[in-house]
């Protein structure tokens, strides 16, 4: 089967892959370029594991077409941390104990940072409304949204 | 207790960091499907579309045909190498139907494998599944118990002549307690089906190397040893050059502590087709073909006096098997009868028990099984006992609790309690949710037409199983012991290897702190090793909340020896008797002779050098520790739900949510709030919203996160846990289990807090989920809300 070929920049780095007319940008992360950070959990868009930023828009990179990518710009959790230093949202969930079993964390993490990046203030329920797409069974979500809520204030401080 | 010492870096009852979590949180933890070998080939599986039917035929041509596709099985082309799956437990009486990996000529559920194909992509894989014909005759199916054990239900297994699995009777005689009792409250109460949906699917990565037998299974599992001890043994492998390796697993909850038929199958073909194969399950197969949970229904009689002293209880439980029974499938109604009579002092307890074939997924251990469900009863039906009584629910508790100086004590139904304290969970949730004020503001607002419901829940369940004269069937559990091995590097850095296989529960943490610990070093200085059977002694894995209990007590015994070792090194070293030499903060030392002292480092690197040690000490400073417990441990708490039930929705809204729970020993606080917000939430799940729904066909109708609902976190309320610390003798640590308790206390405090807010309406029972729609009929019947 003929492969097409995708010119994209991922975590700010221009890229090339080459990936089928079915494979879902979540595919190509893992199977083409070894980005194996963001994890499938349903396959279907319902439980935001994979969620990556696809030009500053959070998406569940299981609906998105491989071959969308073309000429735009995709964040993945392995973009969120500088080298070895965590990223206050990964600092948070350090402290906070907001993880467990990690599998759905990475799309957590995205997914937090992309709120905090329009949202930089939210109040608890905002938290909770946004991160209502990305389902964790193990934590009961309660230290997530302190390790947010937290982050936020984290980076506020910074920017001031 | 047998005195944990402290040590001076304090690291018992530190809240440290998980030392996991730096690489899951950069996207660098390792599941199965992050494993990608060359030549890799790929699982897939067709899967019964009826709940009952005949396989007339099956046509494989077209997929064989398929490019890109190596092979195609049916049941008929894998006789021969893939054995039958094990059977259920044997219990007395129990009817053990056969297990076939790939359905034989008949399929019992919706979701049963009947065809595997095999290819070299996913997705060719995907569409040759799609191009198997699978002629099928159905049949009446029957997925409700009660529905099933009439005598005209449709039969699961035709030669059995009824779908009754096998009855036991366990306990004591109530009749005549229930007799004499001045009053008996009778409740149908259904614990309904949920399924575990771990956020990681289940999944293998099988390769065989013909040159020497090599066969490496990666596979998402709670416990490597006993796979492949059952691998070995089913498909007649040396299980030396079997080697299983549990890497990140992304949750378990008891559906991961099972050999499956896909599992077996794949590590089958590896072996078979010479390179390496590939299964991982979708989300809408593991609604269908993993073990589900619960799915248990029970009739409670509890029998008391006027003044709420409990006199006698009696369970008649149905307890679902599904077609075919896993393993560990019946022994969940044998779990509820054990622990039934809960924190109370009740003479008289009795449950009846049935296990029932239905055409649906068989159940297995779901966090909390058989004890939660057990709990659920009680609690509900305490409640039940406190209304007719006009009683306060949290009296009829306190008057009924078996109290500390009663301890060790026999329930009637044969499990024998050691220590507890529930007064003070009790009076602690009570003060933390300030119980005035709230059942003050709870009549207030009544009165202004606002429904506030207060649910309480205290709970014990038995947690790090003992080993059992009878426990299942050869090459799976082997006991209720644990193994652990330290070792000292030359450099003074410890590894220490556990036969847990921690699957999100931090032990990588926590033991890491007893062993830290008990040598009195840095925590940076210990790193936990688990889940590979090549590295690993052989252990049990971790299930039934017994990893840190037992396996941190094995990880305890074997620092305890090497700290004696390295103590006699340091002694003959600087020339003292070992009385006189203490080890702490990183060195051994004289006291009061500062000068006179050796890192551990040091002494480390002196444990390798033959020449330097005391006559007939062997080099290295390592040890290798098995713990067993002589019984099963004791975790209880209460848990308090605050609700308001918008009586025209129909929707409970959780206002306040308190737990009080005590693990004995808490090694990090911080894990242990963890264990229980996650178990809250999937016990609040369980109460609210989760539920498997099949029609009338015996087709299951929530198969998706869409029509299954888990919990959001917009569903969930603030977690307000405090603990409290009473140490078990059962174990070194003075450790209970935790990873149960939030789904045990979760579903009865949640229905009772709604069941109490509709008391003006007369409301005295609703069945597990309260979705609103429930809720409103029943308000709609009381003629709350027309």
């Amino acid at each position: 089967m003929a492969k097409i070929r995708v010119e994209t920049t991922i975590n700010g780095e221009a890229t090339e892959y080459l990936c089928t007319g079915q494979q879902s940008l979540l595919e190509a992360l893992r199977d083409e370029l070894g980005l194996m950070g963001t994890k499938e959990g349903c396959a279907t868009g319902d439980c935001g594991a994979c969620s990556v930023v696809l030009d500053g828009r959070l998406v569940s990179s299981c609906l998105v077409l491989a071959a969308e990518a073309e000429g735009r710009t995709v964040k993945t959790i392995e973009g969120v941390a500088e080298g070895t230093r965590l990223h206050p949202l990964q600092q948070q969930f350090l402290e906070q104990g907001a993880l467990q079993c990690g599998i759905c964390t990475p799309g957590f993490i995205v997914a937090a940072q992309q709120l905090l990046e329009s949202h930089p203030d939210p109040t608890e329920e905002e938290v909770r409304f946004y991160l209502a797409g990305n389902l964790c069974r193990c934590t009961g979500y309660d230290k997530i949204i302190r390790a947010v809520l937290e982050a936020a204030a984290v980076l506020r401080e910074q920017t001031t | 207790m047998t005195g944990t010492k402290r040590g001076s870096t304090g690291q018992i009852g530190a809240r440290r960091k998980r030392v996991e979590d730096p690489r899951l949180l950069t996207g660098q933890g390792t599941f199965v499907d992050d494993i990608q070998l060359p030549g890799m080939l790929h699982l897939d599986f067709v899967r019964s579309t009826h709940a009952q039917a005949r396989i007339a035929a099956i046509d494989t041509s077209e997929a064989a045909k398929c490019p890109g596709v190596v092979a195609v099985y049916t049941a008929e082309e894998i006789h021969g190498f893939v054995p039958l799956l094990p059977g259920p437990a044997e219990l007395p009486g129990l009817r053990a139907p056969e297990h076939h990996v790939l359905a034989n000529g008949h399929v019992r559920y919706v979701g049963e494998a009947v065809a595997a194909v095999v290819a070299e992509e996913r997705y060719t894989a995907r569409d040759a599944r799609e191009a198997i014909r699978v002629d099928y005759e159905p049949l009446p199916a029957v997925t409700d118990m009660e529905r099933a054990l009439e005598a005209d239900a449709p039969l699961v297994h035709e030669e059995f002549g009824s779908n009754l699995a096998f009855e036991l009777p366990l306990g004591n005689e109530t009749a005549a307690a229930l007799e004499e009792a001045d009053v008996v409250i009778q409740q149908r109460m259904l614990n309904q089906r949920v399924i575990p949906n771990t956020m990681e699917t289940r999944g293998i990565v099988a390769d065989y190397r013909r040159s020497d037998g090599q066969i490496t299974v990666w596979l998402s599992t709670q416990a490597p040893h006993l796979i492949r001890s059952l691998l070995a043994e089913l498909l007649d492998l040396p299980e030396h050059r079997l080697r299983v390796i549990a890497p990140d697993v992304g949750g378990g909850f008891g559906a991961k502590a099972n050999l499956y038929g896909e599992e077996m199958l794949a590590v089958a073909l590896a072996k078979q087709l010479g390179r390496p194969v590939k299964w991982i399950e979708e989300r809408q197969e593991h609604m269908l073909a993993t073990s589900h949970g619960r799915a248990q229904l029970a009739h409670v009689t509890l029998g008391a006096a006027r003044d709420g002293t409990i006199r006698a209880l009696e369970l008649r439980i149905l307890a679902d098997m599904g077609a075919y029974p896993h393993i560990m499938t019946p022994l969940a109604p044998l779990q509820t009868a054990a622990v039934m009579t809960g924190c109370y002092r009740i003479p008289c307890a009795r449950a009846e028990i049935q296990g029932v074939f239905t055409n649906t997924t068989a159940p297995d251990p779901y966090r909390g099984f058989g004890r939660a469900e057990a709990a659920y009863y009680l609690e509900r039906a305490i409640d039940l006992l406190a209304r007719r009584l006009d009683l306060d629910p949290i009296e009829v508790r306190r008057r009924n609790f078996i109290q500390p100086e009663e301890f060790p004590y026999s329930s009637p139904t044969g499990y024998v309690l050691e220590s507890g304290d529930y007064e003070v969970c009790l009076r602690r949730a009570l003060e933390k949710v300030d119980i005035g004020a709230l059942r003050q503001q709870q009549g207030r607002l009544r009165s202004e037409g606002r429904y506030i419901g207060i649910g309480f829940a205290s709970y014990v369940y038995r947690a790090g199983f003992p080993s059992l004269p009878k426990l299942p069937r050869t090459g799976f559990l082997k006991g209720g012991w644990e193994s652990a091995w330290l070792r000292v590097d030359p450099m003074g850095k410890v590894t220490v290897l556990t036969g847990t296989s921690p699957h999100g529960q931090g032990l990588e943490t926590s033991l890491a702190q007893i062993a830290a610990d008990e040598l009195d070093i840095d925590l940076e200085d210990v790193v936990v090793r688990h889940g590979d059977t090549a590295s690993i002694p052989h252990g049990n894995g971790t299930m039934g909340s017994r990893s840190l209990a037992v396996g941190g007590s094995a990880v305890l015994l074997a620092a305890r020896e090497v700290r004696h070792k390295a103590l006699r090194l340091a002694a003959h070293h600087l020339g003292v008797e070992v009385d006189a030499v203490r080890l702490e903060a990183g060195r051994a030392f004289l006291p009061g002779h500062p000068e006179r002292a050796i890192s551990f480092a040091d002494l480390a690197d002196l444990s390798y050098s033959f020449l330097d040690l005391p006559d007939g000490m062997t080099p290295r400073l390592e040890a290798s520790a098995t713990f067993e417990p002589h019984n099963w441990n004791a975790p209880f708490g209460t848990h308090v739900c605050v609700v308001e039930v918008d009586v025209q929705t129909g929707e409970p809204k959780l206002l306040r949510y308190v737990a009080v729970d005590d693990c004995g020993r808490a090694v990090n606080p911080l894990i242990v709030e963890g264990q229980i917000h996650g178990g809250v939430a999937q016990g609040l799940g369980q109460a609210l919203m989760e539920t498997v729904v099949y029609d009338s066909e015996g087709q299951p109708l929530t198969v998706s996160f869409l029509e299954y609902a888990t919990p959001t976190a917009s569903d969930m309320p603030t977690l307000e846990v405090e603990l409290t610390e009473t140490p078990s003798p059962l174990n070194p640590l003075g450790a209970r289990g935790v990873g149960e308790s939030g789904t045990t206390g979760a579903p009865p405090a949640l229905v009772n807090a709604v069941v109490d807010a509709l008391a003006p309406f007369g409301v005295e029972h609703l069945d597990m989920p309260l979705l609103p729609e429930r809720v409103w009929r029943v308000l709609h019947e009381a003629g709350a809300v027309r």
